[in-house]
C-alpha cells in the first residue's frame, strides 16, 4: 500500500546500507516510535501498561537468545539462568554499593556475558545437541548456586529487594514511567541487534550456523565466533534480567527457572529464528498468550449458566495451548510470525498491480 | 574414620536407582538411534505412563494396569510419530527439540487436567519388608524395579542382535539412506522405535510411580536422562546402563556426603557436573562413536 521502492535511488554506499533505506519506512518507523513513546503511556490503562512492560522486557531477552540460537545456531536452554545472573548482579550492586542503575545495568550485562562465555567454552569441542545439554546443565547449576550461596542470594528465600531506578534524580514509580524506561532499552536493544547482524560478526554468526566447517574454511574462527555470540547473547539476557528485577522490585530466582528458558525458546521459534522483528513479535505473542487465554476462557465459561470455574484449569490450558502452538508453528510455518509479516508486506508491496 | 558400610549402602541404593534411570534412558536411546530425534519429552512420557497405570489400577489389578499403560503409551507414541514427528524429518535439530518440548508441555497440561493435580498412589503388590544384605537394606520395590530394567535390557539386546526387525532397526540407525536403498522402510522402523520408547516409558512410569507416587513431579525423572545418555553415549544401549548406574551412584553419594556440607539439593546437579566433565573429555560418551562430519 504505502510501501514503495520505486523512485528511491541510492547514490551512496551509506544510503544503500542504511537500516531503513526507504524514506517511507523511515518515516513510518519514526511515527510508530513516537506513538509508542508518547501516545501509548498517556492513553493506556495501568493494566495494559503492565502487559506492555512485560513484553518489553521479553523483547530484550528474546533478541538476546535469537542472536545465539537463531543467528549462530547454538541452541541454549539456559536463558532463564543467564537472566538470573543479571538480576542478582544488579541487586547485589544496589544493596552493597548503592550503585545507580546506569552502573548496575551494564555491570549485570557484563557479568552475565562472562558467565555466558564460560558456559560457551565447551563449544570448543562439542556442538549441536551436546551443547544444548551443556546449557541445560548451566541452567541447573546456576539456579542451585544462586539458591544456596547466601552471599549471592541474600539469604532468606533468595530474594533481594530492589529500589526503583533513579534517572537524573527522578525516581521511577508508575507503570507509565516504567513503560518509557523499558521502551528506551527495548529500542536500544533492537537497533543494536539489527546493526550487529549486518556487521562482520553478525555475518560470521550466520556462516557458523549455516555450515560451520565451511565457515572455518573461509577463515572464520569458529570458537571465537561462538564465544562472542554467547557473550553478546548473555549480555542481553543479563540486561533483560536486571530490567525485569527492577520492574518487579525484587530479584528472585523463581522468576528465572527452566520454564522461562523454554518460554524464550518458544518466543524465537514462534517469532522466527534469526529475525529481530520475529523476536519482538514472538515476545509479544508468548507474553500475551496467558492473558488472552484467560480472557477467552472467562468469556466461554460465562456463557454457561452454571458458570464453570475455568480459573482452576487456566495453567493447564495455557500449557496445552503453548505446546500445541509451538508444534503447529514448527509444522505449518517454520519461519514463524516474521515470515507471515513479510508475506503480508510483500503482498502489499505491489498491490494492487501485482503482475 | 571413613564409614565403609555407609558408603556401601549409598552405592547399593545408587545402583538400584541407576538401573531404573537406565530404563528411562533406554527409551531415549531407542528413538535417537533410529531417528536421530532428541526427545525432551521423555520425562513426560514416563509421567503419562504412570498416570494411565494409576488410573487403571483403581479398577483392575496392578499387573493388568501396567499392561494397559504399556498399550496406551504404544498407541500414543505411534500417533505422535505419525502426526508430528514424521513431518519434521530432515528439518534442523532445533525443530525436533522444540517439537518434543511442545509435546512435553501438552502432556503436562493434559495429565493435570485429565487426572487431577493430586498425587495418586500406585501400589506394587510386593512385600514391604526390606531385604538385608549385610549392613545394606534393600527395599523390595527398588529390587523389582531394577530387576525389571535388567530383564528389559536383556530383551532389547536380544531383539536388536537376533531378530530381523532388530537388524533392520540397527541398519536404519546406522545410515538411513543406505538402509532404504536396501529395501527397508525407514519410516516404518522410526514408528516402531517410537513404539518401543512408549513401552519403556510406560514401564518406567509404573516403576517410578510405584516408588514415588504418581503426580506431575514424576516428569522430573526425565531430567536425569540427559546426564545418563551423555555419559553413556547417545546411541548405545550398553551406554544407557553404564550412564544410569554412574548417575545413580553419583547422586546417592552426593546426597550422602555433600548434602550435609552445603545444605541439600546437590544430587540434582552433581550428575550434570559429571556430564560436563565428560563433555570436555569425551563428548560422545563412554560407548558412543565419534562422528566424522563432511561438508
Amino acid at each position: 500500500m504505502f510501501y514503495r521502492e520505486a523512485g528511491v535511488f541510492k547514490t551512496s554506499y551509506a544510503a544503500d546500507m542504511a537500516l531503513y533505506p526507504l524514506p517511507v519506512s523511515r518515516w513510518g518507523m519514526g511515527v510508530a516510535l513516537a506513538l509508542l513513546a508518547v501516545i501509548v503511556p498517556l492513553v493506556a490503562s495501568a493494566y495494559v501498561l503492565t502487559i506492555l512492560n512485560l513484553i518489553l522486557v521479553a523483547v530484550v531477552g528474546a533478541i538476546g537468545l535469537n542472536i545465539l540460537t537463531g543467528c549462530t545456531g547454538q541452541i541454549s536452554i539456559g536463558q532463564g539462568a543467564f537472566m538470573a545472573v543479571g538480576a542478582y548482579t544488579a541487586a547485589n550492586l544496589i544493596v552493597r554499593l548503592h550503585a545507580p542503575f546506569w552502573i548496575t545495568l551494564p555491570a549485570a550485562g557484563a557479568m552475565t556475558a562472562l558467565v555466558g562465555t564460560i558456559v560457551g567454552i565447551p563449544s570448543l569441542r562439542i556442538k549441536g545437541l551436546y551443547l544444548t545439554i551443556a546449557t541445560l546443565a548451566a541452567q541447573f547449576i546456576i539456579e542451585w548456586l544462586i539458591n544456596h550461596v547466601t552471599w549471592i542470594s541474600g539469604g532468606i528465600q533468595a530474594t533481594i529487594q530492589m529500589p526503583p531506578p533513579v534517572i537524573f534524580g527522578y525516581q521511577i514509580h508508575t507503570q507509565a514511567e516504567f513503560y518509557v524506561f523499558l521502551l528506551a532499552f527495548a529500542v536500544l536493544a533492537t537497533v543494536a541487534a539489527k546493526n550487529l547482524i549486518r556487521s562482520r560478526w553478525g555475518r560470521a554468526f550466520i556462516a557458523v550456523r549455516d555450515q560451520d566447517i565451511a565457515a572455518e574454511l573461509i577463515g572464520i574462527n569458529i570458537f571465537h565466533t561462538k564465544l562472542i555470540s554467547f557473550a553478546i547473547s548473555s549480555f542481553y539476557a543479563g540486561v533483560a534480567g536486571a530490567l525485569y528485577s527492577y520492574y518487579l522490585g525484587i530479584a528472585n530466582y523463581e522468576q528465572f527457572q527452566i520454564d522461562v528458558s523454554i518460554d524464550y525458546l518458544a518466543m524465537i521459534i514462534i517469532g522466527g529464528l534469526g529475525s529481530i522483528t520475529g523476536s519482538i513479535l514472538g515476545a509479544a505473542f508468548i507474553t500475551l498468550l496467558p492473558v488472552v487465554t484467560r480472557r477467552v476462557l472467562e468469556a466461554v465459561g460465562g456463557m454457561f449458566s452454571a458458570g464453570i470455574d475455568v480459573s482452576g484449569m487456566l495453567p493447564e490450558l495455557r500449557l496445552i495451548l503453548f505446546g500445541t502452538l509451538i508444534i503447529v508453528f514448527l509444522m505449518a510455518e517454520p519461519e514463524g510470525l516474521d515470515r507471515l509479516w513479510r508475506n503480508v508486506r510483500n503482498y502489499f508491496r505491489t498491490w494492487p498491480f501485482s503482475y | 574414620m571413613f564409614d565403609w558400610s555407609f558408603t556401601l549402602v549409598l552405592v547399593c541404593n545408587g545402583l538400584l536407582v541407576g538401573m531404573m534411570y537406565a530404563l528411562i534412558a533406554l527409551g531415549f536411546v531407542l528413538v535417537y538411534k533410529a531417528t536421530e530425534a532428541f526427545n525432551f519429552a521423555q520425562g513426560e512420557f514416563v509421567m503419562f505412563g504412570g498416570f494411565i497405570a494409576a488410573a487403571a489400577a483403581t479398577i483392575v489389578s496392578f499387573w493388568l494396569a501396567a499392561l494397559i499403560a504399556v498399550a496406551g503409551m504404544i498407541v500414543f507414541c505411534f500417533g505422535l510419530e505419525r502426526v508430528v514427528l514424521r513431518q519434521l524429518l530432515g528439518r534442523p535439530v532445533i525443530a525436533v527439540i522444540m517439537a518434543t518440548i511442545g509435546v512435553a508441555a501438552v502432556l503436562r497440561g493434559a495429565a493435570t487436567l485429565g487426572f487431577g493435580a493430586g498425587t495418586r498412589a500406585l501400589n506394587m503388590p510386593v512385600p514391604d519388608t526390606p531385604f538385608f544384605l549385610g549392613p545394606v537394606m534393600l527395599p523390595p520395590i527398588d529390587l523389582v524395579g531394577a530387576a525389571a530394567s535388567l530383564v528389559f535390557f536383556a530383551v532389547f539386546t536380544w531383539f536388536f542382535l537376533y531378530t530381523r526387525v532388530g537388524l533392520a532397526m540397527r541398519a536404519v540407525a546406522d545410515n538411513q539412506q543406505v538402509a532404504s536403498a536396501m529395501g527397508i522402510d525407514v519410516r516404518r522402523y522410526a514408528a516402531l522405535a517410537w513404539a518401543a520408547t512408549g513401552i519403556v516409558s510406560a514401564l518406567g512410569g509404573v516403576i517410578w510411580g510405584a516408588l514415588l507416587g504418581v503426580d506431575n513431579q514424576l516428569a522430573l525423572v526425565g531430567l536425569k536422562v540427559f546426564p545418563v545418555v551423555i555419559l553413556g553415549g547417545f546411541e548405545s544401549i550398553a551406554g544407557a546402563i553404564a550412564g544410569g548406574l554412574i548417575v545413580g551412584v553419583t547422586e546417592s553419594l552426593s546426597a550422602g556426603y555433600l548434602d550435609p556440607l552445603v545444605g541439600g539439593g546437590t544430587k540434582d546437579f552433581t550428575p550434570y557436573l559429571l556430564m560436563i566433565a565428560m563433555l570436555m573429555v569425551r563428548p560422545y560418551g563412554l560407548f558412543g562413536k565419534g562422528r566424522i562430519q563432511r561438508v
